[in-house]
C-alpha cells in the first residue's frame, strides 16, 4: 500500500480543528494520507493546493507536520476471520488479536443496480409483538428507533439482533458510551452468539470525526458476508446522530453554508449512502440495517431524524406507557414500510386486519383517556376502549412480549372478543366468521 | 474539433475545468480517469474554467486529468422500446448493465437499434410535414407508437421517399425528407432530443376541460385532477405518499406511465417492477408494466443524475405526448431533486436563498411544472401529460422553499395529514386543506356533470359541508364534551364520519378496494348522501354513535365486495333495512 514514489511533504498551509491544507501534487481525491501519524482523507483539491480531513482531529499538529499520501481511499481487509472480532473505526483490532489477513477491499464502495435488488420478502421475527405484529420487519429492511437518550434503544435492539434469525451481527457503534460497548459485548458473550457477530466501536473517549469511518466500514464488512457469502446479515449502527453530528463538524471546518438546523446541505445523501446498502441479493444474501437516531425530546423535525425518516423504511419509537409502567412500541407513530411484503402473505391471513383494528381501538382509547382527562363523562364504549388499551399494552405492545405471530395474532382476537362486538372492529366479515372468538 | 480540457480542481462531484475552445453552459464532457469515462456536465463558466457536476463518484481523480467535451447537451434517445424500459436518469438501461453493482463509467444504450419493429407508412412521398408530424406507425407491445420527424428539425419539410410497410430495424432508413433549401435528410425511428428544452410541435395549449381518473376515491370525487394538470402531494415521512403514487400508477386511466423515482428508496423502485409486470391493468386488461417507463436514480446514487432523471422523465412523456397519448408523470420526490440543487449551489460558494436553496429554485420548479399540459397537434389530435410530483417537506413543515415553490406552480394540492396517518386513516389526504383549481373551471364542473351524474357538483359540494362541519363540532366536543353540545351535532359529526370512512378512506391492498371506478364512486357518494340527508330521532348521543357505527361497518363491507355483486347486495339491503327504507 505504500508508494516507493511516493513524496513526503513537510509544510501545512492551513490548520483548523478538523482539516489542514497544504500544496502537493499528483493527488487523488479521496485517497488516504498521514499526518503527523495520523489518518487523514482528501476531502478538497484546488490546483494544488489539497485539503486534508484528519479523523483524529489535529490538536498539536505543528506546521511542519510530516504528510505521506497513502494514495488510496480507506480500506479494510475481509475475510471469515472478521467473525467475532472487535476493531476500532480504522479497522484496526482493539481486542488484543491478530490483524486480519485477507482481500483488501475500499470501504464506501459502489450501490447495487435497482434492477439487480430483489424486493425484500422474507420476515424477521423477534417476538416483540409490538414489532412483529404492528411492524413487521423484512430482511433487507433499513429502519431506525428513534428514541430519546433516556430511553432503552440499545438494550431493546441488543434484544432484537439476539433473537433475529440471522447468519451474522455487525454492530457500528459511534459515541459509544464505554459501558454501553461493555454492555453489547457481555450481551453477545452471554447469548453464546460472540461467534457470529463483529463490531466496530468508537467510543465517546474517542475523536468525533473518526466516527466517519464506521458505518462505511461495518457495511463493508456486511457485503462481504452477505454478497460473497451470501449470507445473511443484520447490521446495528448507533448512534446515527452522533455520525450526522460529525459530518456538521467537518462542513462547518470547510467554511461549506449550512442548511436546517446547522447540518450540511448534502445530509440527505450522505445519510442515504449508509442506509441504502441494505439490500436483498438475488442469491439470498442480504443486509438488513437497525439504527438508533437519537431525538432532542422527543422532536422529530430536526433534520437528523427528518431526513433519516425519508430514507428508511419505517421507524420504531419507544414509549414508557403510564398505564402499565412499561416500555411499548409506540403503535401510532411506529411505521414498517415493508410490513405488506410479508403480513398476510408470510404471516396468517388475518394478520393485517388484527393489526389495523388493534391500533385503531388503541386510537380511540386515547380519545377516551383525553376525554376522561377534560373532566368529561365517558360513555360505555370509551370505558371498554380503556380496558381494551390496558390488557392490550401489556399483552401485546410491551417490549418483554416474547411469543409467536400466531400467538399474538390469538391474543389479539381474545381481546376484541372481551371487549367488543364483531361490529365495532369492522373486521371483514369472513374473518369475523372465521377466528372471533365466541 | 472538440473542445479539451484539463482537470484543476476537485470537491465532491463539483470539479473546475481549465479547457480550451469553445464550451456551452450545460454542455456534456467527460473526464478520462484512468482510462474510465467519467460523465459530466457543465454548470457555470468563468473564463476559461468550466465548472462541471460529475454524474458519478470522483474518487481518485486527479489534478491533471482530461477532459473532452462532446458539443451538446445531455440528451435522451427516443424511439420505439422505451416502454418497458428502466432507465437510470441519465437513460442508461439498468436492465442491461453487467453484475451486481453499478460500474463507474459505464453507460449502457438506451434502445435497442438493432431491433426489428413492423412499421406502416401514415405520410407519403410528396407530402408536407414539419418536425413532430406522423410518418408512420409500429406496434410497441400493443400500443401504436408513431415514428416522427424529429423534433430537431426545423423548417418545412416534403417528404421524398417513404418504405413501404414491412419489418425495419429501429436504426434503418424509414424516410427521406427535403428541406425548404433544397437539402435531404434522412430519417429512422430514432431521435435524440435534449432534456432540459421542452418539446414543442403543437399548435396551441388549452386550458384543461377532462378530468383524469385515478381511481382514488378522495382524489376523483372530492379534488379530481385535470387530463394535463398538474398536482403536488406534499407529506411528512410515514403518511403514504409513496402508497399512494403508487395506486395512481396502478389504475389511472392513462395510457403512458413515466415514473421517476427520483432520489428515493430502492426498495420502492424494486417493488414497482417487481410488481408491475404481474398487474394488470383494470382499464385495458394487459400487463401494467407494458405502458411504464421507470427512470430512477436512487437516493445512494450519485446526486448530479438525481436531477437529469426528472427532466430525462419529462422528455419521455413529451415524446408520447406528440403521438397524442394520454401521458401520465409521477415523480417521488422533488424535494430530492431540489435538494441536488442546493448541493450544487453550495459547493459552487453561491449566495444561498432561503434554507440554503439556491434563490432561482422557485423559477427552475415553476419552469418544469409548465412542461405538463394538453395540446393539440398539428393533425388536430390531443395529447397530454398530467404531472404529479411528491414533495417532502422538511420537518413535515409546509412552509418551506420547495413546497412553497410548488403550491405557486401546481393546480391540484394533496395535503397528506400527520393526524389522519397516525390515525391510520389512509390515503391520509386531509379532506378539508386539499384543493383542487380545476374545480373552479366551468369547462371542468360541466364534464362532470355530463359524464359522472347531473347534479355530481352539487353532491359533492354537499358532501365537503358535511365534512367542514363535522370536523368543526368534532373539535367542539373535544372542548365541551359530549353532553356539552346538542345531539344534532353529534348527528353531524357521524354523518362526516360516514363519508370519511366510505368515501375517503381506502385500502390500498384490498384487490377490490384499492381502485373504484367513477360509476361506483357516483354510487357511492350518492348512497352516503341518502343516509346522510335521512331524518333521524336520536334519544341520546349513543344511540346516534352506534347506530351510525353499524351503518358505517355495513357499506364498509360494501366497499370490499364486487361491485352490485351478490354481497354487494346483501349489504345494501341490510343496509337499507337498517335505516328504515323499502
Amino acid at each position: 500500500m505504500n508508494n516507493a514514489f511516493q513524496k513526503t511533504y513537510t509544510k501545512l498551509d492551513s490548520i483548523t480543528k478538523a482539516t489542514v491544507s497544504l500544496h502537493a501534487q499528483g493527488v487523488q481525491n479521496d485517497e488516504l494520507a498521514k499526518v503527523a501519524g495520523r489518518l487523514a482523507q482528501v476531502v478538497k483539491i484546488k490546483e494544488d493546493l489539497v485539503t486534508l480531513q484528519v479523523f483524529a482531529g489535529t490538536e498539536g499538529i505543528p506546521t511542519n507536520a510530516e504528510v505521506e499520501f497513502l494514495g488510496e481511499p480507506p480500506s479494510l481487509n475481509v475475510s471469515d476471520e472478521l467473525s467475532g472480532r472487535f476493531f476500532n473505526a480504522y479497522g484496526d483490532p482493539i481486542d488484543g488479536g491478530p490483524r486480519i489477513e485477507g482481500e483488501h477491499r475500499f470501504i464506501g464502495g459502489p450501490s447495487v443496480n435497482p434492477y439487480k435488488r430483489k424486493q425484500p420478502s422474507e420476515l424477521i421475527p423477534t417476538g416483540i409483538a409490538g414489532i412483529d405484529l404492528n411492524n413487521t420487519l423484512v430482511s433487507g429492511q433499513k429502519i431506525p428507533f428513534f428514541a430519546d437518550p433516556d430511553q432503552p434503544y440499545n438494550q431493546v435492539m441488543a434484544q432484537v439482533a439476539l433473537r433475529a434469525d440471522v447468519d451474522k451481527i455487525i454492530l457500528g457503534g459511534m459515541g459509544l458510551s464505554n459501558d454501553d460497548y461493555l454492555y453489547f459485548k457481555q450481551a453477545f458473550e452471554g447469548a453464546g452468539a460472540l461467534n457470529k457477530i463483529i463490531s466496530f466501536v468508537n467510543t465517546t473517549e474517542e475523536p468525533p470525526v473518526e466516527r466517519l469511518l464506521i458505518p462505511d466500514m461495518a457495511l463493508c464488512a456486511a457485503e462481504y458476508f452477505a454478497y460473497d457469502k451470501n449470507e445473511k446479515v443484520l447490521v446495528l449502527l448507533t448512534d446515527m446522530t452522533l455520525y450526522a453530528d460529525a459530518l456538521s463538524i467537518v462542513s462547518n471546518r470547510m467554511d461549506q453554508i449550512p442548511s436546517k438546523d446547522s447540518m450540511p446541505g448534502s445530509l440527505y445523501s450522505d445519510l442515504a449512502k449508509i442506509y441504502e446498502k441494505a439490500v436483498q441479493f438475488p442469491d439470498g444474501g442480504s443486509i438488513t440495517i437497525i439504527a438508533v437516531t437519537t431525538l432532542n425530546e422527543g422532536d422529530i423535525t430536526h433534520a437528523i431524524p427528518d431526513n433519516t425518516g425519508y430514507i428508511t423504511e419505517g421507524q420504531l419509537f419507544l414509549r414508557y406507557d403510564t398505564d402499565t409502567g412499561k416500555v411499548i412500541i409506540d403503535p401510532f407513530r411506529s411505521l414498517s414500510r415493508l410490513k405488506q411484503n410479508v403480513i398476510g402473505k408470510k404471516t396468517r391471513e388475518d394478520h393485517g386486519q388484527v393489526m389495523n383494528t388493534g391500533v385503531r381501538l388503541y386510537a380511540d382509547a386515547a380519545n377516551a383517556k383525553t376525554k376522561l382527562e377534560n373532566g368529561f363523562d365517558l360513555s360505555d364504549y370509551d370505558k371498554r376502549c380503556l380496558e381494551f388499551a390496558k390488557d392490550y399494552s401489556n399483552k401485546l405492545l410491551a417490549i418483554d412480549v416474547n411469543i409467536s405471530i400466531n400467538q399474538m395474532l390469538d391474543t389479539g382476537w381474545e381481546l376484541f372478543a372481551k371487549y367488543f362486538t364483531p361490529a365495532e372492529t369492522g373486521i371483514k366479515q369472513k374473518f369475523i366468521d372465521k377466528y372471533w372468538k365466541k | 474539433m472538440k473542445s479539451t480540457g484539463i482537470v484543476t480542481g476537485i470537491v465532491s462531484n463539483l470539479v473546475t475545468i481549465d479547457f480550451t475552445g469553445h464550451v456551452a453552459e450545460n454542455e456534456i464532457c467527460y473526464i478520462d480517469l484512468n482510462g474510465v469515462k467519467l460523465m459530466a456536465e457543465v454548470i457555470k463558466v468563468n473564463g476559461n474554467h468550466a465548472f462541471v457536476q460529475v454524474y458519478e463518484s470522483t474518487r481518485g481523480l486527479k489534478i491533471g486529468n482530461t477532459v473532452e467535451f462532446e458539443g451538446h447537451m445531455l440528451e435522451v434517445t427516443l424511439g420505439p422500446g422505451l416502454l418497458s424500459s428502466i432507465y437510470d436518469g441519465l437513460q442508461n438501461n439498468l436492465t442491461t448493465m453487467e453484475g451486481v453493482y453499478l460500474k463507474r463509467g459505464e453507460y449502457t444504450p438506451a434502445l435497442d437499434l438493432g431491433k426489428e419493429w413492423d412499421f406502416t407508412p401514415m405520410a407519403k412521398a410528396g407530402d408536407k410535414v414539419q418536425a413532430s408530424d406522423w410518418l408512420g406507425e409500429v406496434k410497441e407491445g400493443w400500443l401504436p407508437h408513431k415514428i416522427m420527424v424529429p423534433f430537431s428539425f426545423k423548417g418545412n419539410f416534403k417528404v421524398k421517399s417513404i418504405v413501404p410497410a414491412g419489418t425495419y430495424k429501429a436504426s434503418d432508413k424509414i424516410a427521406v425528407l427535403t428541406n425548404e433549401k433544397g437539402d435531404d435528410r434522412e430519417v429512422s425511428m430514432i431521435q435524440k432530443w435534449p432534456v432540459k428544452v421542452a418539446v414543442g410541435g403543437y399548435v396551441e395549449k388549452p386550458r384543461p376541460s377532462r378530468v383524469l381518473e385515478t381511481g382514488v376515491r378522495t382524489i376523483d370525487t372530492l379534488n379530481p385532477i385535470a387530463e394535463g394538470g398538474t398536482g403536488f402531494i406534499p407529506g411528512p415521512f410515514g403518511c403514504g405518499k409513496t402508497v399512494l403514487q403508487h395506486a395512481i400508477a396502478q389504475h389511472s386511466d392513462a395510457e403512458i406511465i413515466v415514473m421517476a423515482a427520483c432520489g428515493e428508496r430502492a426498495n420502492e423502485v424494486v417493488e414497482i417492477f417487481t410488481e408491475f409486470p404481474q398487474l394488470i391493468d383494470s382499464h385495458t386488461g394487459r400487463k401494467l408494466m407494458e405502458r411504464t417507463t421507470i427512470v430512477c436514480n436512487t437516493s445512494n446514487m450519485p446526486v448530479a443524475a438525481r436531477e437529469a432523471s426528472v427532466y430525462t422523465a419529462m422528455t419521455i412523456c413529451e415524446y408520447y405526448r406528440q403521438m397524442g397519448m394520454k401521458v401520465l408523470l409521477l415523480a417521488d420526490s422533488t424535494s430530492r431533486w431540489a435538494q441536488a440543487l442546493r448541493e450544487m449551489s453550495n459547493r459552487m460558494e453561491e449566495l444561498p436563498g432561503a434554507d440554503a436553496f439556491p434563490v432561482d429554485l422557485s423559477a427552475i420548479i415553476s419552469n418544469f411544472y409548465a412542461r405538463a399540459g394538453i395540446v393539440t397537434l398539428h393533425n388536430g389530435k390531443s395529447g397530454s401529460i398530467t404531472f404529479i410530483g411528491t414533495v417532502s417537506p422538511a420537518g413535515g413543515n409546509l412552509k418551506e422553499p420547495v413546497t412553497e415553490s410548488t403550491k405557486k406552480a401546481a393546480r391540484c394540492f394533496y395535503a397528506l395529514s400527520q393526524s389522519r396517518a397516525d390515525k391510520k386513516r389512509y390515503p391520509s389526504v386531509d379532506p378539508v386543506d386539499s384543493y383542487s383549481k380545476y374545480l373552479e373551471y366551468p369547462e371542468v364542473c360541466e364534464y362532470l356533470d355530463t359524464k359522472v351524474d347531473k347534479e355530481w357538483t352539487e353532491k359533492v359540494n354537499h358532501a365537503k359541508t358535511i365534512i367542514r362541519r363535522g370536523k368543526e363540532i368534532y373539535e367542539q366536543i373535544n372542548i365541551l364534551g359530549d353532553d356539552g353540545v346538542p345531539i344534532s351535532y353529534h348527528e353531524m359529526y357521524w354523518k362526516s364520519e360516514l363519508i370519511d370512512f366510505v368515501i375517503l378512506q381506502q385500502d390500498a391492498f384490498d384487490p377490490i378496494d384499492s381502485t373504484t371506478p367513477m360509476e361506483r364512486q357516483e354510487y357511492m357518494l350518492s348512497l352516503v348522501l341518502e343516509v346522510c340527508d335521512k331524518k333521524y330521532d336520536f334519544k341520546t348521543f349513543e344511540e346516534c354513535s352506534s347506530k351510525f357505527k353499524e351503518i358505517i361497518n355495513l357499506m364498509r363491507q360494501m366497499n370490499y365486495s364486487e361491485f352490485k355483486g351478490e354481497d354487494f347486495n346483501k349489504f345494501q339491503a341490510q343496509l337499507y333495512k337498517m335505516i328504515g327504507n323499502e
